[in-house]
């Protein structure tokens, strides 16, 4: 076994391992970077640019780029969060994403990020897509009205699942993800349980019977921001901060 | 009063109400004159828009508790029971776990002190005390608040109250989640309890006092108030089955305006047999009415008065000699007077809070079994007595869980033919000439908001609404025209 060896990000001294994405030594180290397509029990895919930092002066998306010796991280600085804003905003834009009636509200990776970046309402006009959903399924549902296309259970279903339900199709704006069957949800090997459906950041894919079962105030980012688990293990880590960076 | 028949005559003459801002939908009355340039009839109307029913096509049904609520920003509480109670039937569930069931009502009774709290201090109450005539400058909120201090501060506070226990049941003050298919998705902690224990006397306190303006206020203008914008009509409501009041649950009474009984303990769930709706050509809003009557004498009030008129009794001891004391007026029958509304309304607003007083020391709240689970089904029909009156939901499911089609018919509408007929009797008792005088449009004003319609459930608009006045004569030209500062 090789050597940790240490890295700098906004300026703090962080141990990595080697094999280490910066992301996975940042998320070591307590040091949150903003992301939605990487997921730790999956590969990394690069696919949001919501995770890009600057390593050196140049920008990279700290979930596919390893971690090495002396480098120089920017993170959470002015420039950077306003793009990952932008980023964010045009995902809104781009789907349908009613969180005041969507189930994952306040549970939703994507709203989760917007307020802790300080989104109030976005700036580009909405294209209100017309999307598709998928009820056949007697365990899941499809609402594509909310997909961001992170990826996620087309990784999950191919590398843990061993199924290879979900595929994209199309390309540029027509790009949507798309399941292993003619039309049908039902008609694919998918299973409640599968991981395809636990890894869904937002309200695409989700699990029938299980809709606003946690209270609101009981849900997982009402209280602390999303990332505050994270920034939890740093060592003499505050309070976790509030809603806006 | 004009028929339907004889409205479609080319002859008529029409005065028309119509909105001083059309951006929050649309609320107007139009006054139709016969060729002697007397009231023929009158006509309340409200586009109604139905477009939420084709939206919520293809939604997964577990959903419709939270989405309806986008139907209305002042009685989603109502849509959200509603449409949960729909969605009980749709999971197979006939009976909550008593938590999920208590806790819910808890929600309702909330609901309930808060929007009769704000349409009698914030809406009515300046009418009662400074008289229909009074410069409208004066006969609001602000002009309450400058002259009775302390009341306009009970309204706010028992609202805050009602408000505080919808967020604590339902998880927001609107678009709350507890709801949800087959219960709740949480209890109250026994420290949210002793929080509303500590002021439920002043809350009692306040009702009462709220009940004693409203009934004293009748009592002194019995004579004048008899007959403005009264009629007689059929009365709805869901019953308990022993004939108790209850806001929640129960099933269909209807009752004559004499007394006698129509149907009763109807199973809700076959509303259809005995309710159908209307379609007229000048309205978007239906006209429901009841099936074995006819559309000509069918038609039916709800809210609180027909509450009122169907319960045998109320199972709180405050309201129930109140109610005593009001169906002795009417010597038990039946009462048609429209400005009894008022009373009736806070008659539930103390049941509401005793109510609430009641299930705070249940322990039922404190349980944990909070969701029951059954076979599904294709059909759910969810009906409350929602503050305004009896509110249907009506859902088909299809087999993906995806609402296939959806009926709403909100109490506003429920009330549609009551609140043209009781603008119709102001209109032939007060117009003089073709003229709209500011005596008029406020008594119009007045009789419309007897029966607090919400345009917003109606018209799914947000905000009371600007109503406007136009006079047509028999040729169809407008004749006068006025409403400004005019709001139901
Ligand atoms: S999280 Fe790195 S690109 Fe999406
Ligand atoms: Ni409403």
């Amino acid at each position: 076994m090789s050597e940790s060896f240490t890295l700098t990000i906004d300026g703090v001294e962080v141990t990595a391992q080697p094999g280490q994405s910066i992301l996975q030594a940042a998320d070591a180290a307590g040091v949150y970077i903003p992301r939605l397509c990487a997921h730790p029990e999956l590969e990394a895919f690069g696919a949001c640019r919501v995770c890009t930092v600057k390593v050196n002066g140049r920008p990279q998306a700290a979930c596919t780029t390893p971690a090495t010796k002396g480098m120089i991280v920017e993170n959470d600085t002015p420039e950077l969060n306003e793009h990952r804003r932008s980023l964010i905003e045009m995902l809104f834009v781009e789907g349908n994403h009613f969180c005041m009636f969507c189930e994952r509200s306040g549970n939703c990776e994507l709203q989760a990020l917007a307020y802790r970046l300080g989104i109030d309402a976005p700036r580009h006009d909405y294209q209100y897509p017309a999307r598709t959903l998928d009820g056949s399924h007697p365990e899941v549902f499809i609402d594509r009205n909310r997909c961001i296309l992170c990826g996620r259970c087309v990784r999950a279903s191919r590398d843990v699942d061993g199924k290879h339900v979900f595929d994209f199709v199309g390309r540029g704006k027509g790009k949507r993800i798309w399941i292993d069957a003619e039309s049908r949800l039902a008609d694919t090997p998918l299973e409640g349980e599968d991981k395809a459906v636990e890894v869904c950041p937002v309200g695409a894919i989700l699990r029938k019977g299980a809709a606003y079962a946690a209270p609101i105030g009981r849900r997982l980012y009402d209280h602390d921001p999303i990332g505050a688990d994270i920034e939890a293990k740093r060592v003499g880590a505050p309070a976790a901060k509030g809603g806006k960076s | 009063m004009a028929t339907e028949t004889a409205e479609r005559k080319p002859t008529a003459k029409r005065i028309v109400i119509e909105p001083v801002t059309r951006v929050e939908g649309h609320g107007k009355v139009t006054i139709l004159l016969d060729e002697q340039e007397r009231v023929r009839q009158a006509r309340l109307h409200i586009v109604e828009f139905r477009g939420f029913e084709r939206y919520i096509r293809g939604r997964p049904y577990w959903e419709a508790p939270v989405l309806v609520q986008r139907l209305c920003g002042i009685c989603p509480v109502s849509h959200h029971l509603a449409a949960a109670k729909a969605m009980d039937q749709v999971v197979g569930v006939d009976t909550l776990p008593p938590t999920a069931e208590k806790m819910r009502r808890l929600m309702h009774y909330g609901q309930m002190l808060q929007s009769h709290a704000l349409h009698f201090f914030h809406l009515v109450s300046p009418d009662l005390l400074f008289g229909f005539d009074a410069d409208p400058a004066i006969r609001n909120i602000v002009g309450v608040a400058r002259k009775f201090p302390d009341l306009a501060v009970q309204g706010v506070m028992l609202r805050k109250y009602g408000q505080e226990i919808i967020k604590a049941t339902a998880g927001k003050k609107i678009h709350g989640t507890g709801a949800i298919p087959g219960g709740i998705n949480k209890n109250l902690s026994i420290a949210e309890r002793d929080g509303f224990l500590k002021d439920l006397d002043q809350i009692l306190a306040w009702s009462r006092g709220a009940l004693k303006i409203a009934r004293d206020y009748t009592m002194e203008h019995l004579k004048d108030l008899a007959d403005f914008g009264s009629f007689e009509s059929n009365h709805l409501s869901l019953i308990r089955a022993d004939g108790a009041m209850d806001l929640y649950h129960g099933g269909l009474r209807a009752v004559g305006a004499r007394g006698g009984k129509i149907f009763d303990h109807v199973d809700y769930r076959n509303y259809l047999d005995y309710i159908a709706e209307e379609v007229k050509p000048w309205s978007y809003m239906k006209f429901p009415f009841i099936k074995s009557l006819g559309p000509e004498k069918g038609w039916y009030r709800v809210g609180p008065l027909a509450r009122l008129n169907t319960a045998d009794f109320i199972d709180t001891p405050e309201a129930e000699a109140a109610r005593k004391e009001f169906m002795a007026l009417t010597k038990g029958k039946p009462n048609n007077v429209t400005m009894a509304y008022h009373w009736a309304r806070m008659i539930e607003l103390l049941h509401a809070a005793e109510k609430i007083r009641d299930l705070l020391h249940d322990a039922d709240l404190q349980g944990t079994e909070l969701r029951a689970r059954g076979e599904r089904r294709p059909v759910g029909i969810g009906l409350i007595e929602a503050p305004r009156g009896t509110l249907f939901h009506h859902y088909e499911v299809d087999e993906n869980d995806q609402i296939a089609r959806c009926n709403l018919i909100v109490s506003t509408t429920n009330n549609n033919t009551p609140m043209n007929r009781a603008v119709e009797k102001v209109a032939h008792d007060y117009l003089e000439g073709v003229q709209i005088t500011e005596g008029l449009l406020n008594r119009i004003e007045v009789a419309i908001r007897a029966y607090d319609p919400c345009l917003s459930c109606a018209t799914h608009a947000m905000g009371r609404m600007p109503l406007e006045v136009e006079i047509v004569g028999a040729d169809g030209a407008v004749r006068a025209r006025g409403g400004k500062g005019l709001y139901v």
